[in-house]
C-alpha cells in the first residue's frame, strides 16, 4: 500500500538509499545552480531583461527582509534568498507530470528545518558572538532559560511539520481527486497548490529570518534600563 | 476485530473533524475581518491581503498538524506495527 509516509527507492550507493525525492532535489539544486551561473557570467551594468527580473526579485527580498525584522538584509541575502527560491521550486515541480514535490517528503523537510536551526546558531555567533548568544537563552530574563531551550527545537519542529504537511496534503488530495473523478477535475486543486507552495515557501524563509534576527538582536548587550520610580 | 486498529480509526476521523472546526472558524473570522479593513480602507488592500494570507497559512496550519496525526495513526501507527 502506498502511503503518503513512504518514499520510493530507486538505487543505492552503498550503505546508502537513494529516493526519488533526493533525485528531484538534486536535479533542482543543478537547474539553480546552473541557471544562477549563466545570469551571473551576464552581469551588465545596464541589464537585460534576465537580469532585470532577477534584480526584481532580490530587491523584494531586501524589501521583505527589512520590513519583517528591520535588519540589514546584506549578511541574510543568500542564505534567506536560497532557502526561498528553492523551496518554491521543490514545491512548484509538482506541476510537472510524474513528478512528486521532495518537500511532500519528510526527510526534505527535516533537512531543511536543520539547516535553519544551524544557521540560527551560526547568525547568532556572528552577529553578537558566544556570550551574546548564550545571553540570548536568557532573553526576557533568566526565568526564561529552559522555555527557550525547549523552544527552539519545537519552533523547527513545528516549520517541518508545517511545510511537510502543507506540501503533503495538497498532494495527497490531487492523488485521491485525480482517481475519483479523472483527468481535468483536480486542475483548480493543483491551481490551490501553486498558491500554498508560494505562501508556504514565503512563510519559511520570513520565520527563518525572524528566528535568527530575535537571536541576534537579544543577544545585544542591554543599554542599562532606566531608574525606575519606586511606588509607595 | 482488533481493538487497536479500530482505536485507531476512529481517532483518526476524529482528529481530522475536530481539528477541521477551530481554524474553520478562525478562518472565517480573520477574513470577514480583512473585508471589513479592505472595505474601510481600499488603498490599503494589497498590504491586507499579503498579512491575510500570511496569516490564514499559519491558521490553517493547525488543522495541517491534525492531519499529519490522523495520517501517523493510519499509515505509521508504532503501536500496530
Amino acid at each position: 500500500m502506498i502511503t503518503p509516509l513512504h518514499s520510493t527507492l530507486y538505487f543505492s550507493l552503498g550503505p546508502v538509499p537513494i529516493t526519488q525525492a533526493i533525485l528531484t532535489t538534486w536535479a533542482i539544486m543543478l537547474l539553480l545552480v546552473v541557471t544562477a551561473l549563466l545570469l551571473r557570467w551576464q552581469l551588465r551594468l545596464r541589464p537585460a531583461k534576465p537580469q532585470a527580473a532577477i534584480e526584481l526579485i532580490v530587491d523584494m527580498l531586501d524589501t521583505q527582509i527589512r520590513e519583517t525584522t528591520g535588519a540589514e538584509p546584506a549578511p541574510y541575502r543568500s542564505f534567506i534568498g536560497s532557502l526561498f527560491v528553492f523551496i518554491l521550486t521543490a514545491n512548484w515541480v509538482s506541476l510537472l507530470p510524474g513528478v512528486e514535490p521532495p518537500t511532500a517528503k519528510l526527510e526534505t523537510d527535516a533537512a531543511l528545518a536543520a539547516i535553519v536551526f544551524v544557521s540560527v546558531i551560526w547568525f547568532g555567533i556572528r552577529g553578537a558572538g558566544v556570550a551574546g548568544y548564550l545571553r540570548s537563552f536568557a532573553a526576557p530574563n533568566i526565568a526564561m532559560i529552559p522555555l527557550n531551550l525547549l523552544e527552539s527545537v519545537t519552533r523547527v519542529f513545528s516549520m517541518f511539520v508545517r511545510l511537510f504537511g502543507n506540501v503533503m496534503s495538497g498532494v495527497f488530495v490531487i492523488g485521491i481527486v485525480a482517481s475519483l473523478a479523472g483527468l481535468l477535475v483536480p486542475i483548480p486543486l493543483m491551481a490551490l497548490d501553486l498558491l500554498t507552495g508560494l505562501v508556504q515557501a514565503y512563510i519559511f524563509a520570513v520565520l527563518a529570518m525572524v528566528f535568527i534576527a530575535a537571536t541576534v538582536e537579544d543577544g545585544q548587550p542591554k543599554p542599562a534600563p532606566p531608574p525606575q520610580k519606586k511606588e509607595n | 476485530m482488533d481493538y487497536l486498529r479500530l482505536a485507531s480509526i476512529v481517532c483518526a476521523a476524529f482528529a481530522v473533524a475536530f481539528g477541521a472546526l477551530g481554524p474553520a472558524l478562525a478562518e472565517g473570522r480573520a477574513v470577514a475581518a480583512a473585508m471589513e479593513a479592505i472595505a474601510r480602507q481600499p488603498e490599503a488592500a494589497n498590504t491586507i491581503s499579503r498579512t491575510l494570507f500570511v496569516g490564514l497559512a499559519m491558521i490553517e496550519t493547525t488543522a495541517i498538524y491534525c492531519l499529519v496525526i490522523a495520517l501517523l495513526l493510519l499509515f505509521a501507527n508504532p503501536l500496530l506495527a
